[in-house]
């Protein structure tokens, strides 16, 4: 078998256990170079086209524009609202992350009280309607807070932010959670044996060796964020799908409303799908064999 | 109360243990001078493991005493940081770092636990590598070396602590036959440069060659022990007798 690793295969040995190394082209093999993001997208286009390309016929007969122009004339405004949905995903997830982090942590505290806490919070949100977190961010969070005379703004995209990046950090901490109770034991009565302290065995050993761990789940979840920011359109933030509303009310044409919405699809299907096909690479090169 | 070197340096008196209902450990005592080699040998089961996991604090006890250097392992109070200073460990698992190369394990504890200065340790480091024989094997990662490579990592890690007393858990237990000759030989010359060295094993030619003194032990307590040639020899426990004459 054609191994990823450059490491020489040892008895026993785990890729999760080697150092994390950059995957470069060269090492990916052919067929997967062939099919792989790229063909997939074409495919898509392809199927774009063949839902399109009906409607050129009709656009000759009508002195109307053909859809494929009415998309190309559209797409620097889609493109500005899906860069918005990505900063939107970018920020959450980044929120998210850290907060999951801490939480996931603490839910491995040697304090029941501490541990029970973190586990009821990550439980909450983590069984929570997305759409209704978000809902409650938007109608809970002021739009603006003064803190020592200086009023910060909130405005409506923040608490969109903050309302998705509560899942985010759910998820996140039992990630963290299940990842470092996977560290075998031996690790902390090596460390505790060379006189490290609970912390500095966490910071040191336990944390670096997670994040290979936790890398194919992150990447995973942050798919699914980019995939759900267009719920942010309900609650008043001009993102994608509001800005493809506007558009479809604007040309006020029945046939552009499928085309459209496809277009849409491919566009998150072109950043998504590298992002999960990626993971799973990292998902079968950490694969434990047991 | 301070301690002299002419007092044993490791002394455990009638130590008890439970896991639960099991009692692994009843009534140990043992003393240890500074610089002797002492082999704990047994049957799996018999509390070997359990009772120098104790000496290094890693498990806690019911009753009795264990004093490093004149110090009570088991108060309450204790600095473990100073215990672990003075009694390294080695496992059977070796427990390597995995995401840091062998200099890397080796150094670690010294500049973030006793906070000494980077470029001394790592000139110590690389002496310890050298002195387990493992030069050129500075760079690896412990995924990349063989068991009985591993285990020397794991030994030399330990030293850099400069600890006064070196614990060995069946740290051959793991290991293939042709790699066990490599670590038993580094611990060798460990007990020949006068480390207080307390190993529980099952190489019984390696005891016999290297201790100063064998303990057998069984249910939790010690049925014998003695010098090796009057241990191996003239064992009069029937227990050790056959104990012996299984694996001998």
């Amino acid at each position: 078998m054609k191994t990823l690793s450059n490491h020489a295969p040892v008895k026993g040995h785990l890729p999760v256990l080697l150092p994390v190394r950059r995957v470069l082209l060269s090492d990916i093999p052919l067929q997967d170079r062939l099919f792989n993001v790229w063909t997939a997208a074409a495919l898509l286009l392809a199927f774009v086209a063949a839902a399109v390309g009906p409607s050129f016929a009709q656009a000759e007969a009508a002195p109307a524009r053909s859809i494929a122009a009415i998309l190309l004339e559209w797409t620097p405004s889609l493109a500005l609202a899906f860069g918005f949905n990505v900063l939107i995903s970018i920020f959450a997830m980044a929120i998210g992350t850290v907060m999951g982090v801490g939480l996931g942590i603490l839910q491995v505290s040697p304090t029941a009280a501490v541990r029970k806490t973190a586990w009821v919070v990550t439980q909450f949100f983590r069984n929570s309607p997305w759409l209704v977190l978000l809902f409650y961010c938007i109608l809970l969070i002021p739009f603006k807070v003064s803190l020592f005379g200086v009023s910060v703004p909130f405005p409506g995209w923040i608490k969109a932010v903050i309302g998705l990046s509560l899942p985010v950090m759910a998820y996140m901490s039992e990630f963290m959670r299940g990842a470092i109770l996977s560290i075998p034991t031996g690790q902390w009565e090596s460390a505790s044996s060379l006189g490290f302290s609970r912390g500095q065995t966490m910071r040191e050993i336990i944390l670096p060796q997670t994040v290979k761990r936790v890398l194919p789940p992150w990447m995973n979840l942050y798919a699914v964020l980019t995939m759900a920011t267009p719920l942010v359109s309900i609650v008043g933030v001009n993102e994608v799908m509001s800005v493809t509303r506007a558009a479809l009310s604007a040309e006020g044409r029945v046939d552009l409303l499928i085309p459209m919405y496809l277009y849409i699809l491919c566009w998150f299907f072109i950043y998504c799908y590298p992002i999960s096909a990626l993971t799973s690479r990292l998902e079968r090169r950490f694969a434990v064999k047991l | 109360m301070s301690w002299t070197p002419d007092q044993p340096i490791v002394s455990i008196k009638d130590v008890h243990k439970s896991f639960g209902p099991v009692e692994v450990l009843r009534g140990i005592s043992m003393d240890v001078m500074k610089g002797e080699v002492v082999c704990i040998i047994g049957p799996s089961g018999s509390g070997k493991s359990t009772l120098i996991r104790c000496i290094n604090a890693l498990n806690d006890i019911q009753s009795g005493s264990i004093t490093v250097e004149g110090q009570e392992v088991h108060d309450p109070k204790l600095d473990k940081l100073a215990l672990r200073k003075k009694v390294g460990m080695v496992f059977q698992q070796y427990n390597l770092f995995p995401h840091k190369t062998a200099l890397q394990n080796v150094m670690m504890a010294p500049i973030k636990v006793l906070k000494q200065n980077r470029a001394d340790v790592e000139v110590r480091a690389r002496a310890l590598l050298k002195k387990v024989r493992l030069e050129g094997k500075e760079d690896s990662y412990p995924g990349e070396l063989s068991g009985g490579q591993q285990q020397r990592v794991a030994i030399a890690r330990s030293l850099a602590m400069n600890p006064d007393v070196m614990l060995f858990d069946e740290v051959t237990a793991a290991l293939d036959p042709e790699t066990v000759k490599e670590v038993l030989v580094t611990i060798k010359d460990l007990a020949a440069d006068g480390m207080t060295c307390i190993l529980v094993t099952h190489e019984m030619g390696f005891a016999r060659e290297i201790a100063d003194r064998v303990y057998f032990t069984d249910k939790g307590v010690i049925v014998e022990y003695g010098p090796p040639a009057t241990f191996f020899e003239q064992a009069k426990d029937p227990r050790t007798r056959q104990f012996l004459s299984q694996i001998l």
